[in-house]
Order: C-alpha cells, then structure tokens, then sequence
C-alpha cells in the first residue's frame, strides 16, 4: 500500500514533467499501470477541453457561414468543413506537423507548434470546429419558422433576434448531436502521440503509456482494459455535464417535449 | 523504367520528375493503394457480415445470445477506438498461437507467459519463424483485416439493430397473420425490407472505413502513410539517385487529396444508392419519388 502511495507520487504528473524522469522498470505492478495511464489522462483532457471550447465558438462562426446568402462567406465555409470532415484526422496530423517543421525553417515564429501542445491542439481545434459546424448547420436549418415569425412580429431583429433567438434554438436543437461530438473528440485525442507529433522526454497520452506496457510486457489484457476504465469514466463525466446543459437549454419545454441525450457508438473521424 | 534514366543526376525538370515518380520505391508506393483498397474490399463485406450476426443475436429470444450480441454492439461505445486497434491486434495473434500451442505441444508444462515473455512451442508460432517474408506480411494484413472487422462489425452491428427496429410493426404482424414462422418472417419481410433504412447509418459507416484506413500504419502494415513517410524524408546524394530535402508535405498533400476525393465520389455514389433503394418504399422519401415521376 505505502509502495503504491509512492508510486502515484513519482508518477501521478508524469505525463507533464513532473516528478520522476524514468519510467518504471522491471516488473510493473498494477499499481504502476494505473497511475501512468491515469496520468497520460492529463494531456487527453487537456486536447479534448481547450479544443471543444475554442472550437465551439468557431464552429458557430463555420455555421453562420455556411448558412449565409453571401457566397464569400458560404463557399469557404463550405469548403473548410469538407476538407476537415472529408479527410483522416490521421492525416491530418501528419500534414500539419510537416507543415510546421517546414515553416519552422523559414520563421522562428512557428518554433513552439511542432510541439504536440501547440501543433496537434491546433489541428484538433480545427477539425472539431468542422465537425460541430456541420451539426450546428443542421439545427440552424431546423429552427421552427414561427419562432422566427414570432421573433419579427414582436419587432426583434438583427442582432437581438440572432442572440436571443435563433443561437438559443440552434443550440438546443443541436445539442445532442453535439454530445456525441465531444465524446468523439475526446477520444481522437488518443491519435495525437500515434501520428506524427513526438512524446518529447516520454510525456504522453494515456494511450501511449498503455501501449508503452504492453510493448513492455507483451501483455495487452492489463494495460489496455484500465485505460477503457478510465475513458468510460471519462465519458461518463461528459455525458452528465452535458445532459445537464441540455436540460437547461430545454427548461422551457413541457416535460414529455423534452429530447433526452441519446447516445450513438463512437466513430472514429 | 524509362530508358533516359540511366543517370538521373543528368536530367531535369520533368524528365527528372518521371523517372523519380517510376523508382522501384515509388512502385511499392502505388502498390500500397492497392493495400488500402484491398482492405477496405475484404473488411466492408466481413464487417457486414459481423454486423448482420450481432444484430440478429441482439434480438434473439435466448437470453445468452441476446446478451452477446448487446455486448458486442456495446463494446464500441465509451472506448476509443484506437485503443481496440492496438488491443485487438496483440491480443488476436497471442490468442491465435495460445490455441495453436494447446493443440500441438499438450505435454509442455512452462508457463506461456513468463515475466515480459509470451513463450509458445516452436510449431504453435505464427507465422512458423521459418517461413518466407510474404508470409510473414500476409498474416499481418490479415490480422489488421480481422482487427477492421471486428471494431466496424461493432458499428455495423448497431446500425442494423436500430433498421431492423425501425421496420414497421405492423408487416411483421402481417406475416405473422399469414402463418409464417418467425425465421420466415425474419427472412422474407424484415431483412429485405430494413436496407432502406440502414443505407444512412452505413453510408456514414463506409466513409469512417475510408478514413480509418491510414490507421493500418499503426498495425504494422506497410500502408500509404508508412511510404508517405518514408518516401518523403531528406534523401541524401550518398545514398540514391534521387537527392532531395524533405518532401513529406507533399506526399502527405497527395494522401489528402486522395482522401478528400475517395469520400468525395462514394458520398455520390451512395446518395445514387439510396436513391434506388428508396424507389417503392414506404417513406417519406419514396413517396416523394413516386410522386415526382407521377
């Protein structure tokens, strides 16, 4: 017991540099594998949370766009989503940390993005951004027409009407979808030490530390299952957080209209 | 390939560029879309199949098997699916030669797992070490083929589920009220008629199978990404012909645009499917044709 209280403390923040600079060696107990791969829970969190937020914001941008009359703005919309929803977030990895190596060459401005903190952040901001442009989209297009007529009878317009309208309904409608895209997201995160990004000084992702034991110990049925412990924990929290946003979104609606969080499997992107 | 490039260092422009395109490495390169297509060929009917048992066990009226299928259908849900990848793949082939070895060696008495040791009888190794390179990288495509399977039978599975459930009541009680047994009425009114409505789900389904196709890197696979990266890397005069810096994001923009156009043309090419398949249907959609051509 005091050995693995021990352990959590060398390893607990491993995954960022902090406490011991060696991996375990030798035999690894459960103890070990536990708080290496819970560690490596940092950095998934870390992906899957700044990304959803900034992502958010400019999915709603991506949505308006691609909604838009203008073709200046829809076209580019249009073509952002297709290109981030039509190809392998794999690939995608790939080609942004190429691409930063070889701007790294012509300007020290792009040093620090071919770190995966930085570089695959980007990348996953970008593609979550189409993805939930795309079901924003989707419920912007299925906003009740009364609600808008209701909207311009009682002489809001604009801004106003866009505010306290249509991005309330947008949301509400789109909000299941969008559960299942942060769970998705959250889970794409395990790409990011798998493609080109370097664990710089072994700090990873809890998958990586997963496969570090089971390359070690050629064992996969201990280290792989505690990591779905943990991403079905992980789920979990998401699931509730969400579904207790969307039932406030839905505070106004009798009891039975309310759409309940309906969860489909897991895709990868 | 081409006479002229006896001495590449000579040429230019886009002569250079020809014989650079036709190495024998590039070759391996083109091949490995053949890999990618192969796979995808073996693993979309398999997945199907996978899928099409999971759901038909899912609702079966034996409780062991129905919770079979729910568990398989449940497996994808919560879990990444690059760590099944990983996961399936080790565990598959140490599964593989576990049941080899139980078979062939009885009287060994070790145990198979020794510390950080996976040790089995020489005849239970898969492949046999003493068999050829291609058989080695036979195996290793089928295991990732298995691995594809089993994740997107998963997926499949759910999808066929939700259709077979969508079928309306009402024709199986139609059938029942014609004096068809259950296993006739599954088979000639429910399974003809739930494509229509797993068409969407697996559409979506076989895109996801494009793109997760790179993902065969990660199995060991000499796939598209592994000669991406490979191809592309600085070449240096000492070593090759062909001395270049690093070219990586351009092989990478070619897998992109690859990518982008493969989803490209089956999103149209499924959209011509459903079309067909809703032709005559009970649908919205059908309804909306019949009326179109009326």
């Amino acid at each position: 017991m005091s050995a693995c209280i021990q352990t959590i403390q060398d390893y607990a923040l491993r995954s960022v540099g902090i406490g011991e600079r060696l991996l375990p060696k030798g035999e690894y107990t459960l103890c070990e594998h536990f708080t290496l791969i819970g560690s490596g829970m940092i950095w998934n969190i870390y992906f899957a949370v700044t990304a959803l937020i900034l992502g958010f914001f400019f999915a709603t941008v991506l949505a308006l766009g691609k909604a838009s009359s203008n073709n200046w703005l829809r076209k580019p919309s249009e073509w952002f989503i297709f290109l981030f929803r039509g190809s392998p977030l794999f690939i995608q990895f790939f080609f942004a940390y190429f691409l930063f190596l070889s701007l790294k060459q012509t300007s020290p401005l792009f040093d620090g993005f071919t770190a995966a903190s930085v570089g695959a952040l980007i990348v996953l901001f970008l593609n979550t951004s189409a993805y939930s442009a795309e079901i924003f989209y989707g419920a912007l297009q299925s906003v009740p027409k009364g609600d808008i007529e209701a909207a311009d009878a009682y002489g809001i317009t604009g801004k106003t009407r866009f505010r306290r309208i249509v991005w309330p309904t947008m949301l509400r409608l789109a909000w299941p979808a969008y559960t299942n895209e942060a769970i998705f997201l959250f889970h794409a995160t395990t790409l990011v030490f798998f493609s080109a990004f370097p664990a710089w000084q072994q700090k990873g992702d809890a998958l990586y530390y997963a496969s570090y034991f089971a390359d070690k110990t050629f064992n996969p049925f201990i280290p792989y299952p505690i990591l779905a412990m943990y991403f079905i924990m992980a789920t979990l929290v998401i699931v509730g957080l969400f579904g207790a946003i969307n039932r406030r979104l839905n505070r106004h609606l009798p009891q039975e209209a309310r759409p309940k969080l309906k969860l489909r499997p897991q895709i990868i992107r | 390939m081409f006479s002229y490039c006896t001495d590449p260092s000579t040429l230019e422009g886009l002569t250079w560029l020809s014989c650079y395109l036709t190495t024998g490495k590039h070759m391996g390169f083109y091949m490995s879309f053949l890999t990618v297509l192969a796979l995808l060929a073996i693993t979309a009917p398999t997945a199907l199949a996978f899928g099409f048992a999971g759901a038909s066990a899912a609702r079966s009226r034996i409780a062991p098997i129905r919770w079979l299928g729910k568990g398989y259908t449940a497996i994808v849900r919560g879990v990444p699916d690059i760590a099944f990848f990983l996961f399936f793949v080790i565990a598959l082939d140490q599964g593989f030669e576990w049941m080899r070895h139980k078979v062939k060696c009885p009287d060994w008495d070790e145990p198979i797992r020794q510390g950080a040791d996976f040790i089995v009888c020489q005849s239970a190794k898969l492949p046999l070490s003493a068999s050829p390179q291609w058989v080695h990288e036979t195996y290793g495509f089928f295991l990732a083929v298995l691995t594809f399977a089993i994740v997107f039978g998963a997926f499949a599975s759910n999808v066929i589920f939700g259709a077979m459930r969508a079928v309306p009541r009402a024709q199986m009680e139609t059938a029942e009220a014609y004096g068809m047994t259950q296993r006739q009425a599954f088979w000639r009114i429910l399974v003809p008629q739930m494509w229509v409505y797993a068409v969407p789900g697996l559409s979506n389904l076989w895109m996801v199978l494009i793109k997760s196709t790179p993902l065969l890197f990660l199995l060991g696979v000499e796939d598209i990404v592994y000669w991406a990266r490979e191809l592309g890397g600085t070449k240096n005069a000492r070593f090759t012909d062909y001395p270049h810096g690093d070219w990586r994001i351009w092989y990478f923009t070619f897998l992109l645009v690859f990518y982008l156009s493969f989803t490209r043309v089956s999103e149209i090419a499924m959209e011509k499917l459903m079309k067909r398949l809703t032709r005559g249907q009970a649908t919205t959609a059908g309804e909306a044709q019949r009326k179109a051509t009326a």
